[in-house]
Formats: C-alpha cells, structure tokens, sequence
C-alpha cells in the first residue's frame, strides 16, 4: 500500500494541449498527504536523479509517471513505479466527442482534461492499491530430469552435466540410444552439410554412463511427478522398485513410436513381405541383411491417406482408423488417455522420410558397389534448407535413380513387386518391377499414445490440448516453442516434431538451456516466461473460500492442486502469473501484491461519470490485454488514430483475468458500456496465457445471464479479439461501440 | 578474462540468445548494425502457419529487454574487430550517430514537416522516408534515427532549430570485453538483380517475396492493401515463382527453407484480399516439412490456386506492365508462356556474412554460413548457421545460449 506518493509529469511528451499545471494542481488538490509531491518535469528522463532526491527526502514508497506509454521506457527507481498513459492513450489518440480534431488553440478541449484526471486519479489509486511483490523462493534442485534415451535424451543429460547439474536420466527399454539404435548411418550433424555421417553411439551412450553426475535408469519409467519447478518430486519405476528423486526441472525427450503397419496396408505392408518399413529396413542393413538389387522407396504415401478417407466417409461412429474411440475426459476418477494416433503423423514426417530415404538410397547402393539399383519415388522432395547439399550428394550416385511420381498400386506378381508409377518426370507411366520396396515410417510422439510424464497434479497426468497438435508436446507458439502448458517441464526432439539427429541435438541444448532458467528463477521466486522476473504471485484469503475449485480447474497451466480439505494449494514455481485464477473467483479471494480485484475495482470508480448522459456522454470502460491489445493502443494513438474521448482504458494482465465484480462495479458506478479487448483464441490462440481470452468469452456469458437479470442490456458487455497489428481498425472498434451505447441510451443504473 | 557474452546481431535469433542468457543471469551485449532491434522479422507481415503478427513476439521479447539490466545492446552499432581468444575476447564497435535524445521523444510532427526524402530500405525502395525516421510503430528503442545525409536545405534548417535533435553527432568507438561471441548476422534476400533471366528487377510488377511481405503489412506502403507497384491496382493474375536463386549453383546452392511455406502463406493473403484471384505457383518441390504440410494442403485445395512442376526459365516485360513467364512443365513436358498482373519471385536467403566477411576471426563455408568456430568459443545462431524460420530461429537462439553459458560458467 503505497501512502506517499510522488506524481510527475512529462512536460516534453505531453504539453502543448493538455493544461498540465492545472492538471498537478487538482492531483495535489484531490489526494491531499496521500500525494505530497507534484511535479512538472521539463523532459522526466533528465529528471530521474531528482525524483530520487525526493524519494528519500519526502519519504515517498511510490512514484506515479504521466506521460508517455510504460511500453515506450522502463524508469528503474527504488520504489514502486506506475505510468499514466498520458500521451499515446490520451492526448494523442483525443478528439471531440463529435468526432471533430481539436482546435488546441482555444485551449485545452474540456473532454480531454476530464480524461487525463481521470487516468491520473486512477494512477494514483493504483498505487495506493498495490504493495512490492515479496518472492516465494522455493529451494531450486540443482538436478535435472531428463525423460527417454535417444538421441535427444542423450544430449540433453550431457549437455545439462556440463552446466553443473545432476542429472537423472529415465529410459523405458533396456538400452540408451532409442530409436538411433538402428539407424546405420545419420544424415550430417554439421557444416558442411554434404555427406553421410556416423552417429557414434556408443560414444555418446558411455559420455552419459561414464559421466560421474548422471545417473541413469533403464527399464524405467515415469510413475508420478508432482510438486513444482524447483522442487519437483519424480517417482520413477524401475527394475529395483520405486525410486524417489527430487528434480528442479524436466527435458522430454520420450521420441516417437512407429505409426501402426495397419495404415500402410493399402502400400502392402504386412501384405507383400517385399515390403518393409525403413525403420524395417535399417534394421535389415545393420544386419547386413538385405539382398535385393532392385529396391524401391515409395515416399508418395497417397496410397495409405486415400484408405484411410474413404474408411472414414463409410464408416459409421468412429472411424476405424482415427484411433479416436476413446475420449480425453477422465471417466469417474480413472484418466483415459485418448489415442492420438492417425495417418496425419505419416504425414508429418515428411522431411525425416525424404531424408532418411535418400541416406538408405545411397547407403544400400555404396554398400554394393552400386550393384543395386535403388528407385526414390516421390510426391514432393522434402530435403530443406541447408539439407539441399546432402541430397545432391545423395543422389549423385549411380544406382539411385529419383523421379516425381503418383505410386497408384503395389502389388506381388511371382516373388517380385510391382509399383503402378503415374505421371511421372521421365514423359510416361510405368510400372517399376522390384525385388522390394521401402515405406516411409510415420512417427507417432510417444505423447499421442501415453501419458509419458505422469503429472500427479490435479488437472490429470497429461499435457493438456495435446490433440490441438496432434498429439507433440510442442507449444503452439512460433516464437517461443519451448513453453509448454507445465511449467518447468522442456520437451525437445522427436516428441515435439518430426526431426532429424542435428535438428534433435539443437532441441535438446535450448530445452536444457530452459530448465536451467526455471530452476533459477524458482529458487528467486520469480515467474518464467512470459513474464519472466515477475515476482508477484496469487495469495490466497482462505477464509472466503468456499471450494467451489474454478481456480484450480480453469489455471491453464495447472499450478493450483488441492490440499487435503479440498482447498486450492499454490505451487508458485508452477504459476505464469496471469491471473486467471482471480478472475475465475466467486468470492474474489486471490490477490497479487500489485495486481488485484479491490485494485481494478477501485480505479474503476476513480472515474467520473458524469449523470447527465446527454449533455456529458456516456462512460465506456475498456479492459485491455496488456500483451497485445494495449500496446495496439499505443500506436494507433503514435499513428495519429483517434477514439471517442468518453471511453477509459484499464490494462490487465490478461483477459482471463478479468473477475466479473469489475463489470458490476462498472455499472453501479454508472458506465454505460464495457469493452474487454483481448487476443485471438481458438486453435491459432494468440493469448499469451493460452486460454486467458478463451476463458473470458465463456465467462462472459455468465455476465449476459445477470445483466439479463438486473434488467441491464447484455449487449452492454462486449468482448473483442484484436491482434497486436490491428491499431488502425481498433480506434472504428471502439467508436462502433460507443455509438451502439449511445443508441442504447443511459445505464439504468446510473445515478443510482 | 570476462563473463560476459557479446551477440552479434539484433534480429530473432540475436535477442533470443540474448535473454534467454540474460534470464539465467549472464551479462550479455547486442550488436545491431540498424538502428533498432528486430531484424528480418520485423518486415514481416504474418508468420506461417497461425498468421499472427511478429510484433506480438516482438513485443515480449523487447519487454524482456527493457526489465532485464543485464542485457545491455548498441544499435546502429557493428563490430568492426574482435582480438583475443574463448574467454578473453576484446570487440571494438563502430557506433553511427543516431543524432536523437537518448530518451524517448515523439518526433511525428517535425519528421511529417520535413521534405527530404530517399528511398525506405525497410520497404525495400516500396515507399520513401524523411530524414528523421522509425521504420516500424513497435520500434525498439523506441527512439527517431536523424539521416542527416537525406535532409534537404530546408530540413537543415527545421532540424537545427529542434528540440532533441543532434545533427554534428560523430560516429564514436567503444571496446567491450567478452567471454564469448555469438554470432547472429542473420540474412538478407538474395539479390534480385543478379537473376538476369527472372528480370533482374527491371521488370515492372515483377517482384519479391520480401517486398510482397511489405504490401501486405499495415504499416507498409499501401497500409496492407496487396497492389501492383506500377498502377496501384490490385492485381487479379498472380504467379509465383519458386527457388527463385535458390537450389541453384550459379546462385544460392542450396534451399532458403522458407520460401515455400512463404508462398502460401502469401497465396492466403491474396486470397484474403480478394477471393476471385487466380495463382499459379511454380516449383521444383513443394517442400512443407512436418506440420507445415497442413498448409500446403490448404493452400492445395483453394480452387483459385494452381501448382506447376516446373522450373521457371525466363521473365519479361509484356504490355500493360504485364509479365510474361516462360516455364516448362516438368510433368507434362510442355513450354508455357504466360502472362500475369503481377509475379512474386520467391527469392531465397543469403547469409548476411556472404556480403564480404568482415574483419574478424570467423570460418565461413563456401556460401557465407558460419562453419565452426565453436573451440574457439563463437556460436553461431539462427540463419547465419543455415536458412531457418522462425521457430527454429528461436531455438537455435536459445541452444547457442546454453553454448554461450557452458563455455563463460563457473570461470
């Protein structure tokens, strides 16, 4: 609770249309001890050593900035700092309530000084509404889990060794290696990218079992994991019974499972024995094995999709092949995990095939002296990127022989194969009569199929939504694929994305990289990603709380478990410190040190509502996603866009963080309209917190339900998605509301 | 000796090194030649496959900047000598004058009163700029660069009158101490003038992927609105051609990773724009790898879009500021000829460093990537390792910070 409070103004960003002296004077005036210092400064950054003469000469525990954005400089000052947004939101972004520009040189337009009140008071409420954050610091286990044995797992426990942690490594078969065990040669590691390079396993197998810090389990897998970042508890079966460890973070590296040979029938598998998987296949070559001199790799998989899309248009109830007959829902208290497996995963792994193919192409063909006459047939050439080097050498070889072609049939015909090739590259069908033929693999991520970590958290033992993405634990997020929906566990390889032993290695160093992250910044109490160093977090007044669990179940991240009285139990390091929780809250008994529901509330009803809506408009209260939506704002008003002054814009953490109270506060004080403005959801979510505005649209009809009820228009409570680049529709979104408002005339409840 | 680690770069794979190391409690430098962070992405319109903007990425990673004390960057900065060896490294860096206050000023007025102006490097010559100029609303710093070379007569003046701004500014020198280098040059689009057959970019409404990229954005030369470049119209008959310098041994030899799923990603906004286009899209292969496939599938069954398997041989001007393709279509073995409103190339990525490496102990292979370097305690990054989109770009970022943070710990 901030009780002195200095408040400055930045004449250099905001003068010229707003009456700034007159501005301080009414701050002084209104606030009275709560704000004993008000300043006009010429330019504030140039002013920084003198508010911090004045912290320690007045005393003051808070410092209020107006002018520009938070967004457009950080002021580090020994205090708790606020901004008032007082140029993009205000003076930039202002024009008449008719909708005219502002003539500034009849002086500062009356609509706009009301508003910079406004948003100063609110400022100053805000700051007298919030305390510094005091960090739950939790004890930071220098160990590392990491969970599956291949190549990724491999690398990750070497790599997490070599930053100074413990590391334990869990594999569930009974050798480290996965599935590189039976791949006979790699596609290159490193620059410069051209040949085929030797994947050296064992050296990479005896760099983790000779390495004095890692401990490895074979046989092993996961039985539970529960407490948090920092101080997770991992019980782990093995063969010696269960075994407890304490970890402060996790890399999953569990990889993949072939896709069931079922859905490459239709290409003859498990029908014609000349026809085998590569997986199949690189097998047979470490074996030395393979005879054949005439092979095919068929990579156009047309064959095998097209069965499964007539199945799925006869079939009646589930489809046969979807593997989805099973549902995600817990049935009573028992967790079903639902079978994420399907022909899209062939699909999927079209770079690793196309590579992987060329590598057994050219390897069966060195191996024989280019006896063997290897045919890749193809639907499109995945080799990307740098890869394109290794493919011109792969297929510069004079047994391997590459065309586009539709593979419409494979068929036996007396001890050989027959592919039916159409439209292909050499000017004519043909049919190919081989001695074998190679399939591509599907990899399935051993997260579609189980629930590898075993979560003992309260919302289940899986990842959540895993069948937004087909099952991967991959985040769904382009600029930070590591961060999953549990806090402190690292997915890295195959499990996330189809991908080949390089791209594998460079996962498993950035998973690492992020668990080492999340040990530290759980032993200094701060949030991780995106609001990484937040060290604010939920409290909880229990006394209220009536059990009713929303917090627990709507956290999108998990964090909440019940304790033995069925109370909801905070484990910070698990919490991204959206707020969600507090916005699912009936009774309104979660709080964070500087963000909260009095806090909201009360700056709600700082801002004068004037009673006469004809003469002095009506009041519209816009709740703005801080992530996106807000700093949309801020540029429409840098862009010259302008909105109807008669609207208030309150930043929030999050949409999902909006608590239905702040709408009754609202309009007992007499708004006339609320506009929440918030991100994109559905499968392209934007939201930051993943499911913050997605919660918020569900929540909203609630709302509708008691707006219903009072006998107030619902449609006085609009919920918007807006993107980060929409700042030059925003400012028509908000005016189209206001107008909608203004036909609808006056809150009844205003005045009341 | 220091601890600390010196990034080389600014854009995705640079910031990303950058705090990734930073959060876990490292003191790291950015370098960036332009005069603010973000890099390629920035001029990007949408990423591929969600069409979220990059500016929302952007944003974060800038926050991050902004709290953390321990990441400190130089914009408009470049290392221009680096002497020493993995633990001890010294850097020189060559500061350009940004001629603006250090904080932050709203320069809109002054910059729209002046009349200079030169051709907008970030819209790729799309739009002019004046002197005094941010290419991008979500600029970080959030600061005005001063152009001083592009102020007409009366721009002098204006300027010398002004409030916080710096003509005489001098470019300056400082030296920083390093642990270790990570190196995150990035990319630039392949030059366009030197595909002789494709047009050289003489052709009119020929033109690239990057500067489609720039149309389609909101804060692009025509506010988003895709047109052709000689008649503001929006064109109805568009081609793309793939590979353009790409997959090819007299140009780039090797794929640009991301020009395909460019490509539909770019189909999608045409089509947005106005459903009644036609698009045809010519390639060697469709190269979608992984999840990227669902969008080629989508892209694949819009029926106003076309794919042809063929190599496209020649560009040319045709009338009405036309173009006119000449291609072969691989499959059926034909040679078209055919004229559109616009074609886009789909102009590949050339590491940065291929412009000339500059003084500094780095190996580079025969195309410009770095190539090692890591005993020595330089780690490369994003595309100036290989062509990569984003998200690889961001991992890449954070592996090199583990490198970054194995190789300076516990000294």
């Amino acid at each position: 609770m901030a009780g002195k409070i200095g408040v400055y103004f930045d004449v250099q960003n905001i003068g010229g249309s707003l009456d700034i002296e007159a501005l301080a004077a009414q701050t002084s005036e209104k606030w009275g001890d709560l704000v004993p210092m008000v300043k006009t400064c010429p330019v504030l950054a140039c002013a920084l050593d003198e508010i911090k003469v004045d912290i320690t000469s007045q005393k003051l525990d808070g410092v209020l900035l107006c002018g520009a954005s938070s967004r457009a400089d950080v002021c580090r000052l020994p205090v708790q700092v606020e901004y008032v947004n007082l140029r993009e939101q205000c003076v930039l972004s202002y024009k008449n309530p008719d909708g005219s520009p502002p003539d500034y040189a009849a002086g500062a337009p009356e609509a706009l000084a009301i508003m910079a009140r406004d948003y100063v008071n609110m400022g100053v409420v805000k700051l007298q509404k919030s305390e510094m954050p005091n960090p739950a610091a939790v004890i930071g286990v220098e160990r590392i889990l990491v969970i599956g044995g291949g190549i990724s797992g491999l690398t990750a426990a070497v790599e997490a060794a070599a930053m100074g942690y413990e590391v334990v490594l869990v594999e569930k078969s009974g050798q480290l290696g996965g599935a590189a065990v039976n791949i006979p040669v790699a596609s290159p590691f490193g620059s410069n990218w051209t040949d085929k390079q030797a994947i050296n396993l064992n050296m990479k197998i005896s760099a983790v079992t000779g390495h004095p810090q890692i401990t490895v389990y074979l046989n092993a897998q996961m039985e539970k994991l529960g407490g948090q970042p920092g101080e997770f508890k991992a019980s782990v079966a093995t063969m010696q019974g269960s075994v407890s460890v304490d970890v402060g973070a996790v890399v999953l590296t569990t990889g993949w499972k072939a896709l069931d040979d079922k859905y490459l029938a239709p290409m003859g598998l498990g029908k014609i024995p000349l026809v085998v998987s590569a997986a199949q296949f690189g097998k047979m070559m470490l074996a030395g094995s393979v005879s054949a001199r005439r092979i095919a790799f068929v990579l156009d998989t047309t064959l095998a999709e097209d069965a499964v899309r007539e199945a799925a248009q006869h079939a009646v109830g589930p489809d046969k092949f979807g593997g989805a007959d099973a549902t995600a829902e817990e049935a009573g208290d028992k967790f079903v995990k639902e079978d994420l497996e399907n022909i899209r995963h062939l699909a999927y792994s079209n770079a690793v095939n196309s590579v992987g193919i060329l590598r057994l192409a050219n390897s069966v063909c060195e191996q024989t002296n280019d006896a063997t006459q290897a045919y890749i047939l193809y639907k499109n050439m995945t080799v990307p990127g740098i890869l394109e080097r290794f493919y011109k050498t792969m297929q510069d070889r004079p047994g391997v022989m590459m065309t586009k072609a539709d593979v419409t049939a494979i068929r036996e015909s007396g001890g050989h194969v027959v592919v039916e090739c159409r439209n292909t590259l050499l000017g004519m069908d043909f049919d190919l009569d081989v001695d074998m033929v190679v399939l591509p693999t599907g990899m399935v991520p051993t997260t579609a199929k189980d629930a590898v970590v075993q979560f003992d958290y309260r919302q289940g033992p899986d990842f959540p939504d895993l069948q937004l993405v087909d099952g991967f634990v991959d985040s769904n997020y382009i600029c930070f694929p590591y961060e999953t929906r549990r806090t402190g566990v690292y997915a890295a390889g195959c499990v996330r994305q189809p991908m080949t032993m390089d791209s594998c290695e460079e996962d498993a160093r950035g998973a690492v990289l992020k668990a080492a992250q999340c040990v530290e910044a759980a032993s200094h109490g701060v949030a991780v990603h995106p609001r990484s160093g937040d060290m604010s977090r939920p409290v909880f007044n229990f006394v209220r709380c009536t059990q009713c669990k929303r917090c627990t179940e709507e956290c999108p991240f998990g964090a909440l478990d019940d304790d033995e009285k069925g109370t909801p139990k905070l484990n910070p390091a698990r919490c991204r410190r959206c707020g969600i929780c507090f916005g699912a809250c009936p009774e309104r008994v979660i709080s964070f040190a500087n963000y909260n529901i009095d806090q909201i509330g009360s700056m709600i009803r700082e801002v004068f509502v004037p009673r006469d809506f004809k003469k002095e408009g009506p009041r519209v209260l816009i709740l703005a996603c801080e992530n996106d939506a807000y700093p949309a704002l801020d540029m429409a008003g840098m862009r010259g866009n302008t909105w109807n002054p008669y609207a208030r814009i309150i930043p929030v953490r999050c949409l999902g963080s909006v608590n239905a109270i702040w709408v009754s506060d609202a309009m007992s004080k007499g708004f006339d309209g609320i506009m929440l403005l918030g991100c994109k959801y559905g499968a392209d979510y934007q939201c930051h917190f993943v499911k913050g505005s997605e919660i918020c649209a569900r929540r909203k009809e609630n709302i509708v339900e008691t707006l219903n009820r009072l006998g107030v228009q619902p449609e006085r409570v609009e919920q918007l998605e807006v993107a980060i680049d929409e700042y030059d529709n925003i400012p028509d979104l908000i005016d189209g509301f206001v107008n909608r408002i203004i036909e609808m005339g006056p809150n009844p409840f205003k005045g009341m | 000796m220091s601890n600390a680690i010196l990034v080389m770069g600014g854009g995705f794979a640079g910031i990303t090194a950058a705090i990734e190391a930073a959060e876990l409690g490292h003191d790291v430098y950015i370098v960036e030649k332009s005069p603010w962070l973000g890099g390629r992405v920035a001029q990007l319109n949408k990423y591929f496959p969600k069409f979220c903007p990059p500016s929302c990425g952007l944003e974060i990673q800038f926050q991050r900047i902004r709290k953390n004390p321990r990441v400190k960057f130089f914009t408009l900065a470049e290392v221009v000598g680096l002497s020493g060896y993995k633990g001890d490294y010294t850097a020189k860096i060559r500061l350009m004058p940004r001629r603006t206050a250090h904080h932050n000023v709203d320069f809109t007025l002054l910059a729209s009163a002046l009349t200079g102006e030169t051709d907008n490097e970030f819209d790729f010559g799309l739009s002019k700029r004046k002197a005094l100029y941010k290419s991008m609303p979500f600029a970080f710093p959030d600061r005005y660069a001063l152009d001083a070379q592009s102020l007409s007569k009366s721009d002098t003046a204006l300027v010398a009158e002004a409030k916080f701004v710096e003509p005489a500014e001098e470019p300056r020198e400082v030296v920083l101490n390093a642990g270790v280098v990570v190196v995150a040059t990035g990319w630039k689009p392949y030059d366009v003038t030197r595909l002789t057959n494709l047009g050289a970019g003489a052709v009119e409404n020929c033109i690239s992927n990057m500067q489609l990229e720039r149309l389609a954005s909101p804060f692009g030369p025509t506010q988003g609105k895709i047109v052709r470049p000689s008649d503001n119209r929006a064109p109805t008959n568009i081609a793309f051609v793939q590979c353009a310098g790409s997959r090819d041994q007299n140009h780039l030899n090797y794929c640009s990773y991301i020009c395909c799923m460019a490509t539909f990603k770019q189909c999608l906004y045409l089509l947005e724009q106005n459903p009644n286009v036609r698009i045809t899209v010519y390639y060697i292969d469709l190269r979608a790898p992984g999840r990227y496939v669902n969008m080629l599938e989508k892209v694949r069954a819009q029926p106003n879009v076309s794919f042809i398997k063929g190599k496209v041989a020649d560009v040319v001007q045709a009338e009405g500021d036309r173009v006119t393709l000449v291609a072969e279509d691989a499959v059926r073995g034909e040679k078209l000829i055919l004229t559109y409103d616009l074609a886009v190339l789909a102009t590949g990525m050339q590491p940065s460093l291929a412009a000339g490496k500059p003084a500094l102990p780095l190996s580079l292979d025969e195309d410009g990537f770095v190539a090692g370097g890591e005993e020595s305690g330089i780690f490369a990054a994003g595309c100036a390792r290989m062509p990569l989109d984003v998200t690889r770009t961001a991992r890449s970022g954070t592996a090199a910070a583990l490198k970054a943070v194995q190789t300076v710990k516990g000294r």
